[in-house]
C-alpha cells in the first residue's frame, strides 16, 4: 500500500467534514429559531473539529510540510475529494435537514466502524466522531419526522429536498482503494448499506415521506469532479488566506 | 415611529410564513420549556434557563444544544413553563418576611468541636 492511498482517503474524509461544517456555518444568523441556530452551529463545530484532526493527520502522512490550513485553504476545486452531497447548498431548512440526515445516517455507523481501524490515529479520531455524529443523526432525524409529519407545507418541502438530494446518496457507499480495506485501515462502506437503508426507511415511514426509486446516482466528488456549488463555497471560505496569505490573529 | 414602507405585494407573497401561533387553537407553535441540569451525579438538577420548542423531545435537544455546550452536565430535565405555579410577587412580604426575623433557624448558635472541621 502506498502512502498516497492513505493520504487520499484521510483527505476525502476531512473534506466531507469541512465542507459540510462550512455549509452549516452559513446558517449563522439565519436559523429559524435561536435554539436551532446554536444546534446547527454546534454540529458545524463538531464537523470542523473532525476536519482539523484529519487534515493534520493527512499532512503528516503526506510529509511535505502541509498543515491543516494549507490543506483547507490552499487547494482548489479539483483537489477536493468530498462527497457531492455535502457541498449542496443549504436551500431552505428542509434541504439542510434532509442533507444532514442522509449524511449522518451514513456517518454515524461509518465512524463507529472505523473505531476498529488498524490505523491508530484514524481509530482515535473515529472514537470522537462516532459519538458526535450519533447526535447529529438524532437531531436531524427528529426534525425530519416533524417536517414530514407536520404541515402540508413542511411535508412538501421535506419531500422535495429528498427528491432533489437522493441522487447524491449513492456516492457514500463507493469503496476506497481495496488495499486500504485489505490492510484493515479503511472500512468497506458498502457493508453499511443495510443499516443506512434501515435508518432511512424507518425515519421516512415515521415522517410519512416517500423514498425515491433508486434511479441514477451522481458521482465524482471523490475524484475532484464537483458541482458548480463547491467553487462558490471555496471562494468565500478561502478568501482571507488567498487575499492575505499567512494572515493570523 | 414612522410607518415602514409597505412592501410590494409580490414581495410580501414571497415572504415565508412567520406565524408563531396555531391559527385554530391559538396555542404557541413553540411554547416555552424550563431547563434543569444535573451538573454531576449526586447533585440535584438546577434551573438554568428556558428554551422554545414544539414538543418535549425537541425541547430536550434544544436544551442540550443551548445549555450543555461547555460540559455543564450529565442529565437534563425539561418542564413545560406553563406547568409551573409561581408565588405572587405581591405576597412576598406575607410569605417570606417572617423568616427573616428568625435567625435561630440557622444552625449558627452551635459551637462546633474543632475535630469536625469544615461542614
Amino acid at each position: 500500500m502506498t502512502p498516497g492511498l492513505l493520504f487520499d482517503y484521510v483527505l476525502g474524509l476531512a473534506d466531507d467534514a469541512l465542507i459540510l461544517g462550512h455549509r452549516l456555518s452559513e446558517w449563522c444568523g439565519h436559523a429559524p429559531l435561536l435554539e436551532e441556530e446554536l444546534a446547527l452551529g454546534n454540529i458545524a463545530l463538531d464537523l470542523i473539529g473532525t476536519a482539523r484532526s484529519l487534515y493534520t493527520y493527512a499532512g503528516a502522512v503526506e510529509a511535505r510540510g502541509r498543515d491543516e490550513d494549507a490543506l483547507a485553504y490552499l487547494r482548489d476545486v479539483p483537489q477536493f475529494g468530498n462527497l457531492l452531497l455535502v457541498e449542496q447548498p443549504n436551500g431552505d431548512f428542509a434541504v439542510t435537514i434532509v442533507r444532514q440526515f442522509l449524511y449522518s445516517a451514513f456517518a454515524a455507523p461509518f465512524w463507529r466502524g472505523l473505531v476498529g481501524s488498524r490505523d491508530a490515529t484514524l481509530a482515535a479520531i473515529a472514537t470522537t466522531a462516532a459519538t458526535e455524529t450519533a447526535y447529529h443523526l438524532r437531531h436531524s432525524r427528529e426534525w425530519l419526522v416533524r417536517l414530514g409529519d407536520g404541515t402540508a407545507e413542511s411535508r412538501r418541502r421535506a419531500q422535495n429536498a429528498i427528491d432533489d438530494l437522493w441522487m447524491f446518496s449513492g456516492e457514500m457507499f463507493e469503496p476506497p482503494a481495496a488495499a486500504l480495506i485489505g490492510a484493515g485501515i479503511a472500512i468497506d462502506p458498502s457493508a453499511l448499506r443495510p443499516e443506512w437503508d434501515g435508518s432511512i426507511d424507518r425515519a421516512f415511514a415515521e415522517a410519512t415521506l416517500e423514498r425515491p426509486a433508486s434511479g441514477y446516482m451522481q458521482t465524482g466528488g471523490r475524484h475532484g469532479r464537483h458541482s458548480e456549488h463547491l467553487g462558490h463555497l471555496l471562494a468565500e471560505m478561502q478568501f482571507l488566506q488567498r487575499a492575505y496569505p499567512g494572515a493570523t490573529w | 415611529m414612522a410607518p415602514t414602507k409597505a412592501s410590494h405585494p409580490e414581495e410580501a407573497a414571497k415572504q415565508p410564513s412567520r406565524r408563531t401561533h396555531n391559527a385554530r387553537s391559538g396555542e404557541p407553535l413553540t411554547p416555552l420549556w424550563e431547563v434543569f441540569i444535573r451538573a454531576r451525579n449526586g447533585l440535584a438538577h438546577r434551573h438554568v434557563g428556558s428554551v422554545h420548542a414544539a414538543d418535549a423531545e425537541m425541547a430536550l435537544q434544544a436544551a442540550r444544544d443551548t445549555y450543555t455546550r461547555r460540559d455543564e452536565g450529565v442529565s437534563l430535565w425539561v418542564v413545560p413553563s406553563a406547568a409551573i405555579t409561581a408565588s405572587d410577587p405581591g405576597d412576598e412580604a406575607v410569605l417570606f418576611e417572617p423568616a427573616s426575623r428568625k435567625p435561630y433557624r440557622h444552625p449558627s448558635f452551635y459551637k462546633l468541636p474543632d475535630e469536625v472541621g469544615d461542614m
